[in-house]
């Protein structure tokens, strides 16, 4: 029928198209208001401007931080006056990884704040609590921290100052992480002002673990130990050396600790005796491209993958790099710096055969009734290095132990390997950072632990002995 | 008890304006209103719910009985308003009135929520307006006349906003309002309606090129006048509009593209010239790099629109009240923020079958001057609602206007139910063209059956009319 045909014809283009438009511009804006809104809601919630977090905790009371074990490591208790407090039971020992809640957050009280304040007990509950007049807790937290290592490292770090991060290289997972000087989380609102008006290098709240930037010595012969196996893959292993205590090229010198003389010296015992002159010459025998591209793979100058506030390190070297701050830089001084965190984690990637694992301190997060709420399981960050060079490396630390300056560690009931470093950070003395970065057993590792101790001295001497206590902590030597 | 009632009223709440929702779009399946009644009669049963539902949550967390008043008012007139409707005007599209009952519904309990006052003030506006409105599609229908003051209305049009450009009050930098014996009017609003009257009338006219370009010399004084007042909302509305009925009109995809490729070098122009533009596109790209001072509403809306997750912080659960002009221009937000994304995303799409239908008559209707009319006011309210949407929630440049129907103010209250009436005078034209087609097509079979010498279906299109059966 004639009907029929005219049916068909289109009326109108441009009102179907302008129709079209709208219909699509609005599932767009849609989709976008839904996703945005979801991911970003915990950064939103977060964020100091947003009144909405008092309502949370009007309703709410702050939610536990537990250890691995189930310590508890943060609470909130309500005073006499009806008013949260928050208690911290291990005081200062937790102070700068466990973090605070009032004057700002940090910590693993800023990472979990959200979930902390949240709560996700059943409605049955709510409705219970609300007759009783209490308020709802809010969902807990369970870290992978450890308290028996974090006791040992604090302990063993005792006065100085200085850093302990101790992880696990096939997870990720942040077993313990210390930094002094530390404050009394308890009391941080009342010393607050004291804390802030401190102006001394003492800095208490700064969490050195992760955001303190030091010279890494010879710790960072690692680093110029790959670029060096990178350039000579087949013949790293024919290099040799005379060592007479010091080394000039080009005008510039480099000398070695307190000037001892190594003799005649191969690749690897270049890097377990820690020899500056030599690897001063190493660092001169690897193409600048190279070394950059080293530094770039080992996430110097990069965002880390860690959740907690960190400075990022720098290292860098170009063309136009000059002969001394190339052999400055081959041993780990001058411009160079890292903090502990990325240390551990470039030893991490080692120990895991040149894979990094994503650090993390939170393993799951619940709610009180027992429903889990959310896990975080272990998550690959990125490849740092090939196995093969990861294995070299692993046995070059191995001979740090067995032949160098790591003696400390070697003959126990477990196998060791490391890195020592006696950082030097100013130019008019020689008093030095103490560095160890290592990990253990050596054959199959399963932890990695880096100490820094402001300037203590030599890492052999200093930063060793805290390693070997947290090292027998973790494999039950008493 | 108090937290059963509102934590499980979430859920009702969605689910009924879940289903009201589909209902609306399965509307699009059937050709005739007849056909679609008993999708009218559940959306309005689900309608009713959600308010209901609403309003049951308010009395629970607030506890006071003088909500339980005003929530009766608003049933009584609501209910009147949709049984007056199919009464008076029983050719007119019940989707549209449906859909406008249900976000002035919206609007009323956000705004109870935020403000009695306001919300008591809101209700008398509304019930105002439906008084006005009810007279609107007889008036289009009846009164030809009105198509020919095309002139008329471009120069009423520029007056009012000229007046209120030279005389008018600044409201947050942006001179947008103008008080009369009291009342405190935004003639952009009103004059918005004029001005798609002109554009239909002239656009009809325009047979010659010159006509075309002096039409658009007009709009672009409309346009021109909103921008210097800083209204930049209305600027783009009327931009927009001029655009589509040009577009439609012409069918020429060559001038929608000179358009837009002309409203692009006015924007780059616009921006360098204007301080308050460059503000509000660095606090959209980046609204909370100065969030204490330009980034400040921006991301107090953000705060909101996620803070409610999907099922929302229930109404007096969230603190909308944190959002800077959350009445007007952030009331999606507020409503994000308490009732749940989920909510305001299927409130956006009433919005959105709001505008489909609208186009749907425009794209069956054959008079050219009706069919402007009517597709202008869909893209009018569909623009408008994608501007205060989009701006709240950071997908675009904040430009500062109201959702239709639902957030507070007198003045886009009525004037956005007078297009709405409009648009329902323009469903009797069209139906009436529908019967005029029936009844040629009758002759004709007629003849050609009497031609034949057979016995020809004697069926009068009054008959037909009744029963309301479209058949082309």
């Amino acid at each position: 029928m004639e009907e029929k045909t005219k049916k068909k014809k289109i009326r109108s283009y441009p009102i179907l198209i302008l129709s079209g438009f709208y219909v699509l511009l609005f599932t767009a804006m849609l989709v976008y208001i839904s996703v945005y809104s979801y991911d970003n809601r915990q950064e939103l919630m977060d964020n100091s401007y947003n009144t909405r977090q008092q309502i949370l905790l009007n309703q709410n009371s702050r939610g536990r931080i537990l250890s691995r074990n189930g310590d508890v490591l943060a609470y909130s208790e309500s005073d006499e006056n009806g008013r949260e407090v928050r208690i911290y039971p291990y005081g200062r020992e937790f102070a700068h990884v466990v973090g605070y809640s009032t004057n700002g957050k940090a910590g693993i009280e800023a990472l979990a704040n959200y979930y902390l304040i949240n709560t996700s007990i059943d409605l049955s509950q709510k409705v219970a609590l609300d007759t009783k007049g209490q308020k709802y807790p809010g969902d807990y937290c369970i870290t992978t921290l450890d308290v028996n290592l974090q006791e040992v490292a604090f302990d063993a770090l005792s006065a100085r100052k200085g850093a302990v991060v101790v992880t696990n290289p096939k997870t990720g997972e942040v077993l313990a992480m210390v930094s002094k000087p530390d404050f009394e989380p308890g009391t941080i609102k009342q010393d607050w002002d004291s804390l802030i008006a401190d102006t001394s290098p003492d800095a208490r709240l700064l969490n050195r673990a992760t955001q303190g930037l030091y010279p890494p010595g010879s710790t960072f012969k690692i680093v110029t130990a790959l670029a060096y196996i990178k350039e000579h893959p087949q013949d790293y292993n024919n290099y040799r050396f005379t060592c007479s205590g010091r080394f000039t090229f080009d005008g510039e010198s480099i000398s070695c600790y307190h000037g001892e003389n190594h003799g005649s010296v191969d690749f690897v015992k270049s890097f377990a005796e820690s020899c500056n002159s030599s690897f001063a010459n190493i660092g001169l025998g690897v193409s600048r491209n190279v070394f950059s591209q080293t530094l770039d793979q080992l996430l110097f100058g990069k965002e880390l993958p860690i959740d907690l506030l960190y400075s990022k390190s720098s290292a860098s070297i170009s063309e136009a790099t000059s002969v001394g701050d190339c052999m400055q830089l081959s041993i780990g001084q001058g411009a160079t710096s890292v903090t502990p965190m990325h240390m551990n984690m470039i030893t991490q990637a080692i120990a895991n055969d040149g894979q990094l694992m994503k650090p993390y301190f939170v393993s799951s997060i619940k709610s009180e009734d027992g429903k889990t709420v959310k896990t975080y399981s272990e998550s690959v960050y990125k490849r740092l290095m090939t196995a093969d060079q990861a294995r070299i490396l692993q046995s070059m630390m191995k001979e740090v132990v067995e032949q160098g300056t790591a003696s400390k560690l070697k003959g126990l009931s477990y196998t060791a390997a490391g890195k020592t470093g006696s950082a030097e950070f100013t130019n008019t003395t020689t008093d030095s950072h103490a560095w160890f970065t290592g990990f253990a057993p050596a054959e199959d590792p399963e932890v990695c632990v880096t100490i820094i101790v402001e300037n203590a001295g030599s890492g052999g001497s200093f930063a060793v002995p805290i390693a070997k206590r947290i090292f027998d902590a973790y494999f039950g030597v008493e | 008890m108090k937290l059963y009632v509102t934590e499980i009223s979430k859920y009702v709440i969605d689910a009924f304006l879940l289903a009201y929702v589909i209902a609306g779009f399965y509307t699009f399946k059937f050709k005739t209103e007849k056909k679609r009644k008993g999708l009218y009669i559940f959306q309005i049963i689900c309608m009713f719910a959600v308010q209901s539902s609403c309003f049951i949550q308010i009395i629970a967390r607030t506890g006071k009985p003088v909500y339980l008043f005003f929530f009766a008012f608003q049933i009584v007139i609501f209910a009147s308003v949709l049984m007056l409707f199919y009464v008076i005007y029983p050719e007119g599209n019940r989707l549209l009135i449906n859909n406008t009952c249900l976000l002035l519904m919206i609007g009323l309990i956000i705004i109870t929520r935020l403000s009695y006052d306001r919300a008591v003030k809101q209700f008398f506006i509304i019930t105002a307006s439906f008084i006005i409105g009810f007279f609107i599609p007889e008036i289009i229908y009846r009164f030809d006349f009105l198509k020919k003051l095309t002139w008329v209305y471009a120069g009423v049009g520029i007056m009012a906003i000229g007046a209120v450009l030279l005389y008018g009050a600044a409201t947050n930098g942006s001179k947008i309002t103008f008080t009369l014996a009291g009342i405190t009017f935004q003639p952009s609003e009103a004059v918005k309606v004029l001005f798609l009257f002109f554009m239909a009338g002239a656009l009809v006219e325009a047979k010659e090129l010159w006509q075309l370009f002096l039409l658009s010399v007009v709009a672009a004084g409309h346009v021109i006048i909103l921008v210097l007042s800083k209204d930049l909302g209305s600027a783009l509305i009327f931009f927009v509009i001029y655009l589509a009925l040009v577009y439609i009109s012409t069918e020429n995809v060559g001038y929608l593209a000179l358009g837009l490729i002309f409203g692009m070098f006015a924007s780059v122009i616009a921006y360098r010239l204007f301080s308050h533009i460059q503000v509000r596109v660095k606090a959209w790209l980046d609204p909370f790099g100065d969030i204490a001072k330009s980034g400040y509403q921006l991301s107090q809306s953000l705060f909101g629109i996620s803070s409610g997750g999907w099922f929302g912080l229930g109404l007096y659960g969230g603190s909308p009240e944190s959002i800077p002009y959350v009445y007007q221009d952030f009331i999606f937000s507020a409503i994000a923020e308490e009732l749940g994304v989920i909510f305001a995303i299927l409130m956006t799409l009433v919005c959105v079958s709001t505008f489909m239908m609208v186009m749907y008559e425009g794209y069956f209707l054959k008079d050219r001057y009706y069919r402007l009319i009517v597709c202008g006011i869909g893209i009018a309210y569909i623009f408008q609602t994608f501007l205060t949407i989009g701006g709240g929630s950071k997908f675009i440049p904040l430009t500062g206007v109201t959702l239709p129907l639902v957030s507070y103010g007198g003045t886009s209250v009525l004037v956005t139910i007078i297009m709405i009436m409009i648009a329902e005078g323009v469903c009797m034209v069209r139906t009436d063209e529908r019967y005029e087609a029936m009844e040629k097509r009758r002759r004709r079979m007629a003849q050609k059956a009497a031609g034949r010498g057979e016995k020809a279906p004697v069926k009068t299109a009054a008959a037909e009319r009744s029963k309301d059966g479209r058949k082309d």
